[in-house]
Order: structure tokens, then sequence, then C-alpha cells
């Protein structure tokens, strides 16, 4: 073997190492990571986490289901706002797509998908909480629609690409009118993807903190109307992160643990309809 | 004449019925646009009475006096670029270290099983990693790392000052973490993209394997890697939560890694919700729209780098 082979070899075994090193690398802090939120949250975590509201500081206990309910009310109205947009949005741009009108909606989708989410949430506050005189799980939920929408839109679109045209045209030849085809045959046959995409911006949405911020607020009590400040697992889990009390640590690391066991579910649960569909 | 009428009629109502929906469609599309026209426009006016009685003072001013009603943002935009840059700096090399192993070196099972996870880890919620930034890895800093710098290296300008944590090192080494998921899982697409002749010319011509990632993977996939890499920035710069637990919160510029800094999004996330006036008000909207505009400079540059390589739509996801 000449000197040169030689060299090529050492330096392909050199770099193929240093490649296994850069992916032990990457995983070794994610690794730790998960393993500190498991081990930090499933010693915190307890019945009281799901029925207690916070205690105040000093008493030990309490838990976040003033958060659980919260962050399950902003997901919920925020779906009402952003799934018709996206979904429907997706139908005008797959029946109607090639122009520039939809070029240009196309295009902002993926603009205000890369626009930070606090910009997202200080916009919400202007449009919002200063004419309605107050911070709001309105707000909050319309900040995280603004999310959403982006994310559902594209996903649907590239669903709906995929049913054959000649399903459609099969409809439309039924004499079935344009509006009932485009719901019944060309959305329904696209269900799986489309949900995927849902669950996808439901699992997005669930952990964004910085655009609740200022517009639910958050709140260490139960709140009755949608027009007054309301508590969120993520804001709870920024709040009891950054303060001083070991208490409120160990209730920051149980809230951690349920969110990333939401985030995960809804994930795979994403990946399940994903696979299905093919 | 009911014979006659009923079909026209049906027909009318049908194409009633189409013109409702193709409206209702449209508008809900058009409110996309919309909403971004309707963003940008009210971070503008929001902004106005800032850039009117700052004008170029804002972006080299130093000082941030809400009491005096004095704003300049140059130590958020310093906190900023520099914590994103260095992230990006040391997440680059492995990330594509590790998309290269994923997609050319592991056995497929193996990649398989990492690349799904890497994608899981992209969705973690950035406050998560905060939370075991402030709680887990700033103490660890402190302790350890930050006191064997100093006794090491303390000679250097970058680790000058008190072991504090909390500190720009932090922030770059949460961000680097954090922007690893999303350029892996990209670079890994545009890798994928590469079409399998020219590896197998590459591998006829009797190269090695890592012959062939140099001389057939990385030229082909070089901008679509550029552009994951450039999409990571993005969100390093735009990244609020973890940043703003982990990096101390003080205005200034410091050569040190060890002391605390600043940036745009933690300015907003940690000011905004109680502005004592209108111009403190307008000045954080001003550095939003700072951030908004480098973002979607950012942005629109990392997709079109993309999309030249994989000639496909990555997407709202990417």
């Amino acid at each position: 073997m000449s000197t040169y082979d030689f060299r090529r070899r050492l330096v392909n075994n050199l770099m193929t190492i240093l490649l296994v090193g850069a992916a032990l690398a990457v995983m070794a802090p994610l690794g730790i990571i998960f393993f500190h939120i498991l081990k930090m949250g499933a010693g915190s975590l307890s019945l009281d986490f799901f029925t207690q509201i916070p205690k105040p500081t000093g008493e030990s206990g309490g838990g976040m289901a003033n958060g659980l309910a919260g962050s399950a009310i902003m997901i919920a109205l925020a779906s009402c706002f952003g799934l018709p947009v996206g979904i429907l949005g997706a139908v005008y741009l797959n029946e109607f797509g090639n122009n520039r009108f939809a070029t240009a909606v196309r295009f902002s989708a993926d603009v205000l998908a890369g626009i930070p989410s606090i910009i997202t949430g200080m916009v919400a506050y202007t449009l919002l909480v200063v004419p309605m005189k107050g911070f709001s799980a309105l707000a909050g939920a319309v900040a995280l629609a603004l999310i959403m929408i982006p994310i559902v839109l594209r996903t649907t679109e590239e669903q709906l690409k995929m049913v054959p045209g000649t399903l459609r045209e099969a409809s439309l030849a039924l004499g079935v009118p344009f509006w009932r085809t485009s719901l019944k045959v060309t959305l329904v046959s696209a269900r799986a993807g489309i949900t995927t995409g849902i669950l996808l911006s439901i699992a997005r949405i669930s952990g964004e903190t910085a655009p609740l911020l200022f517009t639910a607020l958050g709140n260490q009590f139960w709140s009755k109307k949608l027009n007054e400040p309301m508590a969120a697992i993520p804001l709870q889990i920024f709040n009891f992160a950054i303060a001083p009390y070991d208490d409120w640590h160990r209730l920051a690391w149980a809230g951690a643990l349920v969110l990333v066991v939401i985030m995960f579910t809804l994930n795979l649960t994403a990946r399940y309809f994903g696979r299905s569909r093919q | 004449m009911s014979d006659m009428d009923s079909a026209p009629l049906t027909d009318r109502r049908m194409i009633k019925g189409d013109a409702i929906f193709k409206g209702v469609i449209l508008a809900l599309a058009g409110s996309i646009l919309l909403i971004l026209l309707i963003m940008m426009f009210e971070m503008v006016k929001e902004s106005l009475p800032a850039i009117k009685k700052f004008g170029g003072r804002f972006l080299l001013g130093r000082e941030w006096d809400a009491v005096q009603g004095e704003f300049g943002a140059l130590d958020f935009l310093y906190g900023s670029v520099v914590s994103a840059v260095l992230a990006i700096l040391l997440a680059t090399p492995l990330s594509v270290g590790a998309a290269l192993f994923i997609t050319d070196i592991a056995p497929r099972k193996v990649g398989n099983v990492i690349a799904p996870i890497i994608e899981l880890l992209a969705a973690i919620p950035s406050v998560i990693y905060g939370l075991w930034g402030v709680l887990v890895m700033a103490p660890w800093l402190q302790q350890s790392v930050q006191p064997w710098l100093i006794e090491h290296f303390g000679f250097l300008p970058f680790f000058q000052g008190a072991p504090y944590g909390v500190s720009m090192m932090a922030a770059v080494f949460i961000l680097m973490i954090m922007i690893i998921p999303i350029i892996t899982s990209i670079t890994k697409e545009v890798l994928l993209a590469v079409p399998v002749s020219q590896k197998e010319a590459a591998y006829a011509l009797g190269a090695t394997r890592w012959e062939m990632v140099r001389m057939a993977l990385i030229p082909y996939a070089r901008s679509g890697v550029l552009g994951a890499v450039i999409l990571g920035l993005g969100r390093a710069i735009g990244e609020t939560m973890a940043v703003t637990m982990v990096i101390g919160n003080t205005p200034q510029i410091s050569l040190s890694l060890l002391a605390p800094a600043y940036t745009m999004p933690s300015v907003i996330a940690n000011e905004f919700a109680e502005t004592t006036s209108k111009l403190h008000a307008s000045a954080l909207m001003e550095v939003g729209l700072i951030l908004l505009v480098v973002t979607l400079i950012i942005n629109i540059m990392a997709r079109l780098l993309i999309w030249s390589v994989t000639r496909g739509d990555t997407g709202a996801r990417a």
C-alpha cells in the first residue's frame, strides 16, 4: 500500500470517528436534559399537581390545575380561530392556487411562520389588550391562533395536493356542487394528513410562552372569564423557574414533565396519522 | 310550469352555494396576507414615536433609562448578535456532523431511530430548555466550568470577571443545544436530496467514504446546508424564553463570556408588560421592529437556499 493510499484511509477513518463524535455530542446534552426532566419531574409530580392551584410563597405543595385548565381553554379557543382559517385557506390555495394572489398568501404564511413569537405577542397586545383595557385569555388565544395558522395552512395544502384530481372530477361529474366536493370529498380524503398538521400545530402552541407574556399574562388563581388574565402551563413554568423558591422549582419541573409528555403524545399521534396515510 | 323552472332553480342555488363558498375561502386565504400586513403596520406605527425622537441614535445609543426617557438599543443588539452567532458557530459543525452520521455512516436502522428522536427534540418548548438552563446548567457553569476557565484562561479577555453562572456563555450554550436539532434535521433532508448517482460516481472512481462526502455530497448540498444554518440563526436571534432565563438580563457590552448580557427579545419579554411611559413602550416596539426586520431577511434568505437544493417545499414546519 502506498503512503498516499495509507493517508487517504487514515483521513477517512479519522473523519468517520469525528462524525460519530459529533453525533454523540449532539445526543448527549439532549439526553441529559431529558434525564433531568424525567427525574426532577417524576419526583415532584403528585395528584395535587392536577387538582390544586399554586400555593402562596412559603407554603409547600400546590399544583398547576389552573394552568392546565387555562392552557386547554386558550388552545381550544385558538383552534376555533386558527383552524378554519388555516384549513379553508388551504382549500383555496389548492383549488385556485395558480395566481399571484395565492403566491402572496403562501409567501405570507411562510413569513408568518418565521416571525419570533414574542412579536406576535406584542401585536396581539396592541390590537386587543390596549383597546380592551386589560390582559385577557382572549388576547392570548388570538396570539396562539396567529402562530397556528401558517403551520395548519401549509401542511393542509400539502395533503390536499395529494388527493387525486380524478376523485374530485368524479364527484363533480355526478353533479355534486363544487363546495360540497371540496368539503366532503377533497378534505375528507386528506383527513389523516390534515389531522397530523393540526396535532403538530397544537403541540407547538401548547408550549408557547412568549406570546402569552403580554396577552394572557398568567394568573395565580382560577380565572372565570375570557376577558381576565389567565394562567397557562408554560407561563407558570417560566415564572416558577426564575423565582427563588425550591417549592416553586419543584412545581416547574412537574409542569415541564407534563408538558413534555403532552408534546410527545401529540407528536407521536401525529406521526401515526401521517404514516397511515401512505 | 313547475317542471320547467325547477331545474334552473336548483342550478341557481348550486351556483349561489359555490359563489358563497368561493367567497368564504378566498376571504380566509386573504386574511393571512392581511394578518401579515397588519402585523407589520402595527409594529411600524407603534415604533414611530421612538423612531422620530431618537432616529439613528437608537441603534448606536447605550443608554436605556425608562425614568429619564432615554433609549438606545446597542447593548441588546450586541447581546442578540453575539449570542446567536457564537451559538451557530458551535452548533454548525456538530449538526452537520450528526446529519452526515445519520445519512451516510450509521447503519440504516440506527439512523432511523436517531433521526425521529432529534426531530422530536426540536419540538420541546423553549421554556423547558430555559428551566433546565437556569436550574441545572447555570449552577454547573458557576461551580465547575467558569472557575476552571478563570483559573487556566483568565488572562484572556473572554474569561475575565466573576463566575455568575447566568451569563453570555450560558445563553450561547442553551441556544446551541436548542438549534442543533433544527439544523440537523434540515441538513439531513438536504443531504438525502443529493442524487445517489453523484455518490455512486464518487465511489466508482475509488473514493473513500470521506472523499465521497467531501467531493460529491458537500458541494451538491452546500447551499442547502447554508440555508439550514441561516434558518438556525433566525431561530437563535428570535429565541426569547430560554435566553431570558439564563443570560442574566444586564445591559452591557463585555468581551467576557462570563459576564451577564441582554438580548432584544429578552428586554421585550421583561419590560413590555409593565412599561412606564408611552415612549418606553414605543422604544420596546422599535426593538421588536428591528428584530422583525432582521428575522425576515434571515428567513427569506434561508428558504431560498434550502429550496435551491431540495426543489421542493419544506413547508411551514421547517
